[in-house]
This record gives structure tokens, sequence and C-alpha cells, in this order.
């Protein structure tokens, strides 16, 4: 049968080439096993909170973004995220005594993270979360852990001159559809012309391909996406938001929320905050950690 | 039904993206659709081959994919298509396979007889066609061809992930920030299509009536 | 298969010009091929490194996409055996001659058919929870798979059991046989025989429409595709971006156009078989092949 031919050239085209190597799986090769955080061990609660019920329970479910350079990425070997979200959700988990193998990871996007908070399908939930007063309605919100910055990023060179969101006015501009910074260039730079995609790296694709002028959203995923192609790309680097990322929990759980708050100024001050970002964000953008920002108890 | 209101601009954008997207995309799938039916039939081995390539491998490919190469694919040869355009191609040009099938259906389903009847009295293969057969092949396709239509109005929604704001677009757009009004976002994006397929449907079902063939 | 009756054989003129038409649309084709490659590579598309990483096992890639495949499949089948289940009794119900049951099952078909299979997927991994029922982003994609395609199935096989020859059920039903037992014994095994192929061709819709998942982060092959390209954006930038999506394309064309093929050859054995043969042709109809996208289809 013709497709049986087709079919064997392509595995005679596939083992030839199996017998190069990619520069991807070098790498994989080279990176060694990351180090994690710190586990409590010896931790008690008191009976009846959320703290000891899964303290008790061993097992936690984290819901996290998968699509956000630096912050949550699925690691195709491994299958578990990794980011800087994820080691601020392995520093929570940590507290609690629960080792980063327990925690259960659970994709969610914008459009469910309210709603499996709610239903109690996921704990919490650390996924480049902006605090606002929306969705305080909805969930109660922990930290911030960090305040991210919207920025622009332009084709190397910056040929179009683009040095400030006022500049974007009847520039193409792309971002993700349904994320904070796409609102933003709507909201307060109506003349700039949106394309929106459902990831950042189709935006990426698109700049180089000429097909935007520019790709707006926050700074750390902006930084990530230049890292890439640094021939190609190059960021504005002046940020014009302030974008609180929190985590969100069940709202009315004061006492979860106080201890999360707990922990992250206590990983803010004892260094782990900052050896989480070097692990992750800082890794990628080779910047080293910022300030930590302030923690607001609402 | 407040935020439906405040938010009525944003839905009738988007209802006519996806409006007009439909009817660029029907219109290129209808003509191409047909021109390949016509190469299937034809006498002409490479060209009955050509055609059929084309139908096997549009039919396989999720739309998606075809999406992915027109948008993403074609700049790694130099062409650049805008993202409106784009949508309308990737749409028009998958579609068109599904029309083909069903436009020969319809060729098939024309008595043999009246295709020799044609020979017969000394016309060409081009002539048989267009002045015999094809036009009671429409006329036996139009339930099926009212279905791609219907169909392909609902598969617009992919262009949502390729820059086209069209009407799904708006279920991540409204939702990120009113993730409380979900249902009401969902229910008017469903209506949105509603006013597009069931006026489609209503249209199909009188003109099958009105063409339809007694055998 | 082609129409030959629509042309008279050509003769050898024809066929003359017929060759010189094959061979100068050969040579476009060919240079068409020809240019598409230069400029691949004239853009670096066709670096022997990019594609390695498609064959590397140690960057995780073409394990991630076999179990993507496989992932794909399970849904695809799993949703298929259970549309087939769920098809059948509505069918059945429908032809049952009952109205308590007949308006039921046709308002449910209706329904089903006339939902955007996206919003339904949606509506059953986000919504449902809000109402105390949890599923899986498995069962959520094979839900709303199921409950789409069974409508269409149902459709299908009353075209099927209709098909039978009406002397039979009228034969059966003179025996003295129940309408039930005639359904059973008599309609249903011919309809399902007869139905075979279009329901393998079926599948090949139930695979493109699993793609669908990528909405509640199921990882089938589109979904894992796009993610493996998000993994390496920081790291390689868009180096192998074309090349994911070209594999994962192949991925799908090469196990639909095998479901094809095995849906032609069952349908030529059937055809064979003296059982079924004398019978109408059935075709899946063209529109349900394109898949249910996200929006909304009413037939």
């Amino acid at each position: 049968m013709r497709i049986t031919r087709y079919a064997a050239t392509l595995a005679a085209l596939g083992l030839a080439l199996a017998g190069c190597s990619s520069n991807a799986g070098n790498q994989a090769q080279d990176t060694s096993a990351q180090s994690t955080s710190a586990v409590e061990t010896n931790v008690s609660f008191a009976p009846g909170t959320t703290m000891a019920k899964l303290h008790d329970a061993g097992t936690i479910t984290v819901g996290t973004k998968i699509d956000q350079p630096g912050f949550g990425l699925l690691n195709p070997r491994t299958k578990v995220p990794e980011g800087f979200d994820v080691e601020i959700a392995k520093i929570v988990a940590g507290k609690l005594g629960i080792a980063p193998e327990s925690i259960k990871w659970t994709e969610t996007v914008s459009a469910n993270r309210e709603s499996f908070i709610q239903n109690g399908q996921v704990d919490y939930v650390v996924a480049t979360y902006t605090i606002n007063d929306a969705r305080k309605q909805l969930v109660d919100f922990a930290g911030p852990y960090y305040e991210a910055g919207q920025d622009i990023m332009v084709a190397n060179g910056n040929p179009l001159k683009i040095e400030s969101p006022d500049d974007l006015a009847g520039k193409n501009v792309c971002s993700v559809e349904g994320s904070t910074p796409a609102q933003n260039i709507r909201d307060h730079y109506p003349q700039a012309k949106l394309t929106l995609f459902d990831v950042y790296s189709k935006c990426a694709d698109a700049l180089d391909n000429g097909q935007v002028d520019a790709v707006t959203t926050d700074n750390v995923i902006l930084t990530g996406l230049v890292a890439g192609s640094p021939d190609k790309r190059e960021l504005v680097g002046k940020p014009f938001t302030q974008e609180p990322y929190g985590i969100g929990l069940k709202k009315g759980d004061t006492e979860f929320r106080n201890f999360i708050n707990d922990v992250l100024e206590e990983s803010f001050t004892d260094g782990s905050w900052a050896a989480a970002w070097d692990r992750t964000a800082g890794k990628i953008t080779g910047q080293k950690a910022p300030e930590p920002p302030q923690v607001n108890r609402y | 039904m407040q935020f439906l209101i405040d938010n009525f601009a944003l839905f009738r954008d988007a209802f006519l993206t996806t409006l007009s997207l439909s009817l660029l995309a029907g219109v290129l799938a209808l003509v191409l659709g047909t021109l390949l039916a016509a190469l299937r039939v034809s006498p002409v081995a490479p060209l009955r081959g050509l055609a059929t390539f084309y139908v096997e491998t549009f039919r396989n490919t999720p739309l998606t994919v075809v999406f992915f190469f027109m948008i993403f694919g074609l700049p790694q040869i130099d062409f650049v298509i805008g993202f409106f355009p784009g949508a309308v191609l990737s749409v028009g040009l998958y579609t068109a396979a599904f029309v083909a099938e069903a436009v020969r259906s319809g060729i098939n389903a024309v008595s043999a007889g009246q295709a020799e009847a044609s020979r017969a009295i000394g016309l060409t293969f081009g002539q048989t066609l267009r002045e015999v057969v094809l036009p009671q092949a429409f006329r036996t396709v139009v339930p099926p061809l009212g279905n791609v239509w219907i169909a392909m109005i609902k598969n617009t929604s992919i262009a949502a992930g390729f820059s086209v704001s069209e009407l799904s677009s708006l279920l991540p757009r409204l939702v990120n920030a009113n993730a409380g009004d979900l249902l009401t976002v969902l229910l008017g994006v469903v209506v949105g299509y509603m006013l597009i397929t069931l006026p489609s449907a209503y249209v199909v079902h009188r003109l099958e009536r009105r063409v339809a063939i007694l055998r | 298969m082609t129409t030959p009756v629509l042309f008279d054989l050509p003769g050898p003129k024809a066929r003359a010009r017929a060759r010189i038409g094959t061979a100068v649309g050969a040579l476009i084709v060919l240079g068409i091929i020809a240019f598409v490659l230069v400029r691949l590579a004239g853009n670096g598309q066709l670096e022997g490194q990019r594609w390695a990483v498609l064959f590397d096992t140690r960057g995780g890639v073409p394990q991630a996409l076999g179990e993507a495949l496989v992932a794909t499949l399970k849904v695809a089948l799993v949703g298929m055996v259970l549309a087939t289940v769920l098809g059948l009794l509505l069918a059945v119900g429908r032809l049952s001659g009952r109205r308590w049951v007949g308006i039921p099952v046709a308002t449910f078909i209706e329904f089903f058919r006339a939902i955007p299979l996206l919003v339904v997927i949606f509506a059953l991994y986000f919504v449902l929870p809000g109402f105390g029922v949890e599923l899986s982003a498995f069962a959520a994609l094979t839900g709303g798979l199921v409950l789409y395609n069974s409508a269409v199935l149902a459709e299908i096989f009353r075209a099927g059991i209709l098909s039978v020859d009406r002397g039979q059920r009228e034969a059966a039903l003179a025996l003295g046989m129940r309408k039930s037992q005639v359904m059973m014994q008599v309609l249903l095994p011919q309809a399902i025989r007869r139905m075979l192929p279009v329901l393998i061709a079926q599948l090949v819709v139930l695979l493109k429409d699993s793609s669908l998942g990528f909405i509640i982060g199921y990882f089938e092959l589109l979904r894992q595709a796009r993610s493996l390209v998000e993994f390496f954006t920081p790291t390689f930038g868009n180096q192998y971006t074309f090349q994911i999506y070209v594999a994962a394309a192949l991925m799908y064309i090469i196990v639909n156009v095998l479901l094809s093929q095995l849906a032609k050859y069952v349908e030529r054995r059937t055809r064979r078989n003296a059982k079924t043969a004398a019978t109408a042709e059935v075709e899946l109809p063209a529109d349900v092949q394109m898949g249910s996208g996200g929006g909304i289809s009413t037939v």
C-alpha cells in the first residue's frame, strides 16, 4: 500500500535525523535537577483550620498557568510545571509540611480561576493572578508576592521608535485575549490596534514575521521572549503599570489567608523568595531578584 | 441582562465579524469546491488525482492546523497575510473540500442516461457538466450544502485563536474581567450564532422545497 | 470512483494534449515545491538540528507527542463507543412510535446538534462544578463529544434502520413478532452492519474534534504541541515552532487517512457480503465530517 511506503520513508528520515542531536536535547541533558524549597517536618496547626486539614491530608491541589514564560510552563519531560508561580506555591506547601512531589498541579486559566476556588477544586491559585476589586468580590487574595509591570517588546533596533504606550497609537500591538494587559491597552490606549492570540509565543512569532509592530504584557514574560531570540527582539524596558500578583483562595478563609501572608513575609526576609526568583524568572531574564512587594492584609 | 446591554457594541461587532467571515469564506468554498468536484470527474487523470489529494488532505486535518500554517507557516516562505484574509482563506479552503464532496455526490446522483444523451448530441465534457449535470446536481445537493454552510459558520470560531475578534473571542475577553457573568457571556455568544444559523436553516429548507426534483 | 459516463474515452489527440498538460503541470508543481523548499531553507527552517528535536528523546518531544496522540485516540475511542451506544438508543427511541419517548428524544437530538460543541465542553467543565458535579478534563471532553456525536449518530442510525426494506419489517410483524423483537432481531443487525463504514469515518470527526479539548486543558495532540512550543520559547525562541506543528499535522493526517482507508476497506467487504448487498449506499453527510468547531449547528 502507498501509505505504508510513505510511513516507511518517514520512519527512515526519522532514524536519519535521530542520529543528529538537537539543541533542545543537549540542553535538557545539561540541566541538573532543580533544587526545591524546604519542607517543614515538624508543624502543627489548630484543629479545624484549612492548614490542619491540608497538613493531615499530606497532599494539596494547586492551580497555576502553564503557558506563562518565567511564571509557569509545563516541562514536557517531567510533566510538572516550572516557574516563579510554581516555586511560590511550593514554598507555601512546604510550610504546610507538604513536599513538592505531593502537590497536585491543575491548570487554571483566566476563565476558571474563580470557579475552581469557589468549588474547592483547587486549594489555592498561583497563576499570574492580578489582585483587583472585581475579583475580591468572588475570592480572597493573599500577597501580593510580586509586582508586575506591563512593558512593550519591539523588533530588534526598535525601527518604529516605540518608547512608551502613547507611541502605540495606530500601531499593531499584540497580546493575549482575555489578559489584563490587553484590557489595559483597550481602556487607556484605544488608538492602538490590538492583535490578540491565545498564547504569547504566537505574538512573538507575529513580531518576527512583521505581522505586528509590538507585543505588550508583563515585563518578565517579555524578557523571557526576548531571551529566546535576542537577535530579533528587544524590550523597551519602561514598565507603565503596576500589577500586584496574589494567591487566590476561598473567600472568607481568613486564617488560611493570614497563614499564607505570614509565609510570604517570611520568605521575603529569609531569602527563599529571592532564591525562587533566581531559579526561575531570574534564570531566564538574567536579572537579579527585585525588591519583594509589601503584603497587603486588606 | 444589564451586562449584555453594557457590552452590546462588543457583541454587535463580533457578530458582524462572524457574519462577514462566514459570507466571504462561504463564497470562496462554493466556487473552489465546485471547481474541485468538476476536476474529480474530469477526463484527465492527473487533474482527478490533484483534486483527490486536495480533498483528502483538507478533510483529514483539523481546521486549527490549517489556520496555523496560514498565519505562521506562510511567513516561513516569506509570504505574510493579514489575519482576517488569512481566516477567510483558511475556512474557505477547508470548507471547499467538503463542498467538493457534496457536489460530487450530486453529480453522481444525476442519472447516467442524461450524460450519455448529452454526449450523443455532441456536447463536450465541459458543456455536459455546465449545461446538463451541474444545474441538476446543485438542486439535489441543496440540503447537504446548506448543512455544510451551517457547519462552516460554527467552524469560524476557530479564528478566535488567530486574532479575529469574532463571537467566540468574547468568551475569554469578557470572562477575564467578569468571571461571575460566565453564563451570561455564554448565552450571548450562543444567541449570536443562532441569529445566523436559524435563518440560514429556514432559507435552506425553503430553497430545498422549491428546487427539489421529484424522481 | 469517477463517473466515466461524463466523457468519451479520449482519442490520440486528446491523450497527447493531456500528456503535455500533465508534464507542464508537473513542472509547475515541482517548481512550487522547489520554491517553498528554497524559501524554507533561506529562513533556516530546514536545519537538521531543528528537525532532530522531533526524534531526540532527551528533549522529551517525541515522548510528549506520542503520549498526546495516545490521549487523543483514547478520547476519540471512548467517546466513539459511548456515542454509538447512546446514538443507537436514541435512534430506536425516535422510531419507537411512542410519543412520550419520541418527543423528548427528538428534543435531545435537536438540542445537542444546535449547541456548539465548544460551548457544551465549556459548560460541562466550568459550569457544572457550580452545581456540585466535578468532571475531569477527560470526562468533560468525552462527555461533550458523546452528547454531540450521539445526536449525529442517532440520525445516521435512523437513516440506516429506515433503509432496511420495508417488506422485512412487515413480514416480521406478520409472523407475529413484537415491535421490539422486529427492531432487535431484524432491523438493527442489518442497519449496524450497513453503518459500520460510516461509524469508522465518524471516528475521524471525533479525532479532529478532540482538539477542542484545548479549552479545558486536556493534553491532546494540538494542545501538547502548543505547550511544547511555549516551553521552548524562552530558551530557544521559535526554533522549533514550525517543526512541532508540522509533526502534529502529519500525525493527524496519517491517523485519519489510515482510518478512512479502513472505512473504505470495511465498506468494500460489506458490499461483497450477500446479506447487505443490493441496498442503497449510505454515506456520511459531508457536513457531519466537517467536525463541530466551536459554533452551532441547527439542521
